[in-house]
């Protein structure tokens, strides 16, 4: 039972190379965050620092009601799993499990009692007497879990753990660390827990809410959904989803009282909502953001203004869906579309594609920020 | 040609190429084994002389080339453990264990407890260090030997074990240190952070993690110890002058002039006795020593 709070946190090393820049973020009690960034964002950094395995240089880090910057590691009552296992090769699964126990001195009975409870949950039973190398990768990243789940942490560490899985094993097993998670909140134990990783989709399918950071700075701190249809700024815009949000240079112009935004192939009217949000930036330079879902292929649209021209590249199929990569005025863009929809789209010929502009973004080009929220 | 007949003899085709590739197989290895067994004996044919001249009489080692001899004769070992001083061998050999056992244990420690630190901590001018540590792996070892008996006679240490052994517990042996650093290297950090949030102090991850990693690595710089410092004849002859604390090599180099008449079958008895350690030690210790030298202990 403990949030997790970060208080201006920064990292700094002795060359001189500023990792982390004050970073304020607090973690609810119970809470699935996740972290996610390109590589190099410092997410694994901040996560270590939470752990106790990175100095921190500035500011304070809180669990529970303790700051926690003078603390070790182990005192945290924190678990961490790592992205290589870093099960201990030497021992089997059953020590690697309960070594955490036996150096706190927990009694034989109660570890023996835990790790075969936590055996039982993973169904890791029957690989307790083996040692990491005779098993999967699979089954160590299970083992792995269960070493953190036997010391019944306050606060679970996830450092990108499945990045060494394949594709059909990573699916299984994000199902199992939700389901982890939802079996402790049941139990009345609930756990907090902060997840890496540079993969979308698991970021997207297992937080509670999502950091995104970049270059040691946090981006946007929200719940998934709203990180997709409310991005703050232009790199959450750019990093979330995929394939990724159009973004095109583009200005706002006036017109007889009605706004218009212009982009490569087209001036587009922008809705009325959107149009005073944007109204004090008229006659000025902007990115205009759009989802591929929000482009409407269709040969048959009825009427309106709000479409460009473009001629088709490419058409990747994807069987429930199609992705057409377009140019319009030598800037290319990207719709997904439904292949009920159209049936007739062929590369090299020209098509109207409709813009929604009630979901389209537009940011400032100098602080990057979403002007259209 | 019925479908029938093309399929038996599409099976002859494939019997009769079988066969062929089988009987080059067969000639090929035989051939390999051969050239290996020779080269192989070649190799150990002064060993094996040594073990059956340590069995023939004195006059009879100079006299046949074969290494058979006529007769078994145990007189070369029964005579030569007696030796021509006051002591046996018995006394020797302890003398030799007295040395190389604590050498062996202190050189393991010291050597870990270097390399981690090495390896793993951030020590102010730690590359200099290490510089310097590999610098003296090439220094020779003789340009020591003056100033370190001026020494060691300045501790008054002199006749007895300690500058053989000591020096070791300073892990003096820097290639024994460059090879464990080499090894640690190979393990993956994140093992110790793991033992690190399990509640491992730093000697804990050293002792609990590391080092049962580490065993291949530390088993081979035993064993290496073991055997320089069994066959070390230049160290005990500098250091050590009474005969009662002799170790075996000199010892060994003792019953070749201790009289006008050298008993060639005793010392060739005493030769095969001084090597039966080094060589219990490394049967008992191959797997491992092989492991030591070819992996790093972690795979996947």
């Amino acid at each position: 039972m403990a949030e997790v709070v970060l208080k201006s946190v920064e990292k700094q090393y002795p060359n001189g190379f500023k990792a982390v820049h004050g970073i304020d973020l607090e973690i609810k009690d119970g809470e699935f965050m996740v972290f996610v960034g390109p590589s190099g964002c410092a997410k694994s950094t901040t996560l270590r620092m939470v752990a106790g395995l990175e100095d921190i240089t500035g500011g304070e880090i809180w669990i529970g009601d303790k700051c926690v910057n003078e603390v070790q590691p182990k005192d945290r009552g924190i678990a961490m799993v790592f992205q290589n296992y870093a099960l201990y090769p030497h021992m089997t699964a059953y020590n690697n499990m309960a070594f955490g126990l036996q150096m706190s001195k927990t009694p034989k009975n109660i570890i023996d009692q835990r790790v075969r409870e936590a055996a039982k949950h993973l169904e890791i039973e029957d690989l307790l007497d083996r040692k990491p190398k005779e098993m999967s990768g699979g089954q160590r990243q299970r083992v792995a879990l269960g070493r953190a789940l036997v010391r019944k942490p306050d606060v679970f560490l996830f450092d990108e753990p499945l990045s060494n899985l394949d594709a059909k094993l990573r699916v299984s097993m994000r199902v199992r660390i939700q389901e982890l998670h939802e079996m402790l909140k049941a139990e009345g134990v609930p756990a907090t827990m902060i997840y890496v990783t540079h993969d979308q989709v698991e970021a997207m399918t297992m937080g509670d809410r999502i950091t995104v950071l970049n270059a040691g700075r946090i981006m946007q701190v929200d719940t998934p959904m709203n990180l997709y249809r409310k991005p703050e700024n232009l790199f959450v815009a750019g990093f979330i989803g995929a394939p990724s949000m159009n973004l095109v240079d583009g200005e706002i112009v006036e017109m007889g009282g009605k706004v218009f935004v212009s982009i490569p192939g087209g001036v587009l009217p922008l809705p009325e909502e959107k149009a005073e949000k944007v109204r004090s930036h008229v006659g000025k330079k902007i990115k205009f953001g759009l989802r591929p879902e929000d482009i409407i292929a269709n040969e048959v649209h009825e009427g309106g203004e709000g479409f460009v021209t473009g001629s088709v590249r490419v058409v990747e199929q994807m069987g429930n869906e199609e992705f057409i990569y377009f140019n319009a005025a030598g800037t290319q863009f990207i719709a997904r579309v439904n292949p009920e929809q159209v049936k007739n789209i062929r590369k090299g010929e020209d098509y109207r594609f409709w813009f929604n502009l009630a979901k389209c973004h537009m940011f400032d080009l100098e602080t990057e920020e979403n002007l259209t929220l | 040609m019925n479908e029938q007949d093309r399929k038996k003899l599409i099976a002859e085709n494939d019997l009769r190429l079988r066969k062929r590739l089988a009987r080059r197989n067969g000639i090929n290895s035989g051939l390999r084994y051969f050239v290996l067994t020779f080269v192989g004996l070649l190799m150990l044919y002064p060993l094996i002389w040594l073990l059956g001249a340590s069995f023939k009489s004195n006059a009879e080692i100079f006299t046949s080339i074969g290494f058979l001899p006529s007769s078994f004769d145990f007189s070369g070992y029964v005579n030569g453990w007696k030796t021509s001083t006051e002591y046996t061998f018995t006394t020797y050999f302890i003398n030799t264990f007295k040395i190389v056992i604590p050498k062996v244990i202190v050189t393991v420690i010291s050597v870990t407890l270097t390399a981690y630190g090495f390896a793993r901590f951030k020590i102010p001018g730690k590359k200099f260090l290490f510089s310097i540590l590999i610098a003296t792996l090439l220094l020779p070892n003789l340009v020591l030997r003056i100033p370190q008996y001026i020494m060691f006679n300045s501790f008054n240490w002199l006749d007895s074990y300690k500058p053989l052994i000591v020096p070791s517990a300073f892990a003096v042996d820097a290639f024994f240190v460059f090879m464990v650093i080499q090894f640690m290297r190979g393990i993956p950090k994140d093992l110790e952070e793991a033992a690190t949030i399990d509640g491992c102090n730093s000697i804990q991850v050293l002792t609990k993690i590391l080092m049962p990693i580490l065993k291949p690595a530390l088993i081979s710089v035993a064993l290496f110890q073991f055997m320089w410092t069994m066959n070390d004849f230049l160290g005990p002859l500098i250091y050590i002058s009474s005969v009662r604390k002799y170790p075996v090599s000199i010892a060994l180099k003792m019953s070749m002039d201790a009289s006008a008449l050298v008993h060639w079958n005793q010392v060739i008895a005493l030769s095969v006795i001084a090597l039966v350690p080094s060589l219990v030690v490394f049967f008992l210790a191959q797997r491992h020593f092989v492991d030591g030298i070819t992996s790093s202990g972690i795979k996947g």
